[in-house]
């Protein structure tokens, strides 16, 4: 369990972290959510120690950590680029924290080798770092971590530096590690999709602030503000609503709540088709439908249809008239 | 970028061309001016008291000086690259100095600080402690003109390999000082070697500083390259020759070993 409370930071001119407040329960998965620059990398090294806060406490199980050295948090942490030990074997590497502990060494090497079991890295012990793979080096990394049993364990952008497919194992990898280990984790990432799919609760952090905090349903359903609303999934702009493009139907008929639009593009990705349109203003929006929907309009460019909105879900979201930045 | 075959063939003799003649053809040229005259020559050149005493001294120069710049190396380039410290701008300024004041210059600010007459100089012989025209001050002297190799190898390493491991060891556990002797020792060793080869081939061979403050006691106060000088105004060119080729087969020797130590990844 960790509780930050109230934490400020500081560096120069530039406000890091304003006031921010959040409670991570005991054995949850939480997702620090947010663009680059938005805070979210400095309250983890917070968190961790690495960082000291200018202002608010950190409590770690309860116990107030804020003064703690780094070494003395019982925190596991994960760098984006691996930090792994490059002078040192990977066994070495997981080892790390048990020998500055001056552990027995016959259970350092039970220990290492349950390790390297879990992180499916057997045999590779005798390797050096720089003969792994990206997701192999994170993998050791986790399980370094993990050989301290750590309090609470917090990864900041952990599959960051990773290509695609790799970043998509890892993922599933990690929600399974986190299902028999249940160690408190956080992590950092930039990427909604890998936050709403990983996380059981996510942050959005954004401009040193916490914009809101819930499970992953919650934010897209019910997103707090604008920011919230367009960093979470795709958003488009339909009259003064800022809508997702799956809550936009289109007719082919003029009908209640209609506007007129002139088909300008129709791309048939995967399962969904995207349509890109220009309203009867001059305003460009853009709908996803399903292959079926799409088949069944029969779209083609130059054609002329009808939107409306379409709520599926609640939470269209009314923007106080200013332009959305999307920064997906 | 794409060179044409003459370029490239043009370029290349030229960096040859300058190296042979700036670098091995002179040296190249002592050692072969040194065996002129037979083995037996260099052997007897060598084995005077005179050259003997230089060598030692020569020796107990490196022994002291490269020590000391080294543990005062790495501990400077870590304030400067990873301290908080204010100042940091100013030190990093100041140990180039050696680099950018003369060695003659040097000696006599020595002699001046330490002599006789000197600040600190009066004091010390009140109380026994000769150091001008004396060991102790071609140590200081040495040790001032080889200060910034290790500081200035270090640096940019510890910049490049940057903080994550340290953080992670930190994470782990570990107390500064294992971090240092685990983490960030071992990180930057490369770079803190060849400061010491840089720093060893500095003390062989200082001239300037050494001989300001040695007053040349012949037997007494002489390393190699002070000897080397004085074998060449007696016009004992054998000697001279000998002590050179001396001189430089340690350099090359201290060079060798190092690119022996080196682990193949990193002789790139």
């Amino acid at each position: 369990m960790i509780d930050v409370r109230e934490v400020t930071k500081r560096y120069e001119e530039f406000e890091a972290l304003q006031d921010v407040s959040l409670h991570v329960p005991a054995g949850s998965l939480t997702a620090l959510l947010g663009p680059s620059g938005s805070g979210k990398s400095t309250l983890l090294r917070v968190i961790a120690g690495l960082e000291e806060p200018d202002g608010g406490e950190v409590l770690i199980e309860g116990e107030d950590a804020t003064r703690l050295p780094a070494r003395r948090r019982g925190v596991g942490f994960v760098f984006q680029h691996y930090a792994a030990f490059k002078h040192m074997t990977v066994r070495a590497n997981v080892a790390f924290g048990l020998k500055v502990r001056r552990r027995p060494k016959a259970e350092i090497r039970q220990r290492v080798d349950e390790l390297l079991a879990l992180v499916h890295l057997e045999g590779w012990a005798d390797r050096y770092p720089s003969q792994l793979s990206g997701g192999q080096r994170q993998r050791m990394a986790l399980a370094r971590a993990l050989a301290v049993e750590p309090r609470v364990l917090l990864l900041d952008e952990p599959f960051g530096a990773l290509d695609a497919q790799v970043r998509q194992e890892l993922r599933v990898w990690l929600r399974r590690l986190h299902d028999d280990v249940h160690v408190t984790t956080v992590f950092v990432t930039h990427d909604q999709e890998e936050a709403m799919d990983v996380a059981e609760q996510v942050a959005v952090i954004h401009d040193g602030r916490i914009q809101q905090v819930g499970s992953p349903r919650e934010l897209y359903e019910h997103p707090a503000n604008d920011f919230v609303m367009s960093f979470i999934g795709p958003v488009t702009r339909l009259g003064d609503s800022v809508v997702r493009p799956h809550d936009v139907s289109i007719v082919s008929e003029p009908g209640e709540d209609t506007r007129e639009a002139l088909v300008e593009r129709v791309a048939h990705l995967s399962f969904e088709v995207r349509v890109e349109l220009a309203l009867d203003d001059g305003r460009d929006i853009w709908v996803q439908l399903t292959r079926a929907q799409a088949a069944e309009l029969e779209l083609e460019p130059g054609q002329i249809v009808w939107v409306r909105p379409a709520y599926s879900t609640p939470g269209g979201f009314q923007a106080a008239g200013s332009a959305l930045s999307v920064e997906t | 970028m794409r060179v044409s075959r003459g370029a490239r063939i043009g370029l290349r003799t030229v960096a040859l061309g300058y190296l042979t003649l700036l670098l091995a053809l002179p040296v190249g040229f002592v050692f072969y001016k040194t065996f002129d005259k037979g083995l037996g020559a260099v052997w007897d050149a060598l084995t005077t008291p005179n050259a003997i005493q230089a060598l030692e001294l020569t020796l107990l120069m490196v022994a002291v000086a490269v020590p000391l710049n080294t543990a005062f190396g790495v501990l400077a380039a870590l304030v400067i690259v990873r301290g908080r410290m204010r100042g940091r701008a100013l030190l990093n300024a100041l140990i180039d100095l050696p680099f950018a004041i003369s060695p003659v210059v040097v000696g006599l600010a020595l002699y001046l600080l330490y002599g006789r007459q000197g600040w600190f100089g009066s004091w010390f012989l009140d109380h026994g402690i000769q150091i001008i025209f004396s060991t102790p001050g071609m140590i200081l002297a040495t040790v001032f003109v080889s200060l910034p190799f290790v500081v200035r190898e270090v640096i940019p390493v510890l910049r490049e390999i940057g903080t994550s491991q340290e953080e992670a060891a930190t994470t782990l556990g570990a107390s500064p000082w294992q971090t240092f002797w685990r983490i960030t020792l071992p990180a930057i060793r490369w770079g803190v070697l060849y400061g010491v080869v840089l720093t060893t081939a500095r003390a062989l061979g200082e001239f300037g500083a050494v001989s300001v403050v040695s007053g040349k006691i012949l037997g007494e106060t002489d390393t190699l390259p002070l000897y080397v000088e004085q074998r060449f105004q007696a016009f004992d060119l054998t000697g001279a020759y000998a002590a050179s080729a001396l001189l430089a087969a340690i350099a090359l020797a201290t060079l060798l070993l190092m690119t022996k130590l080196q682990p193949k990844e990193a002789r790139t």
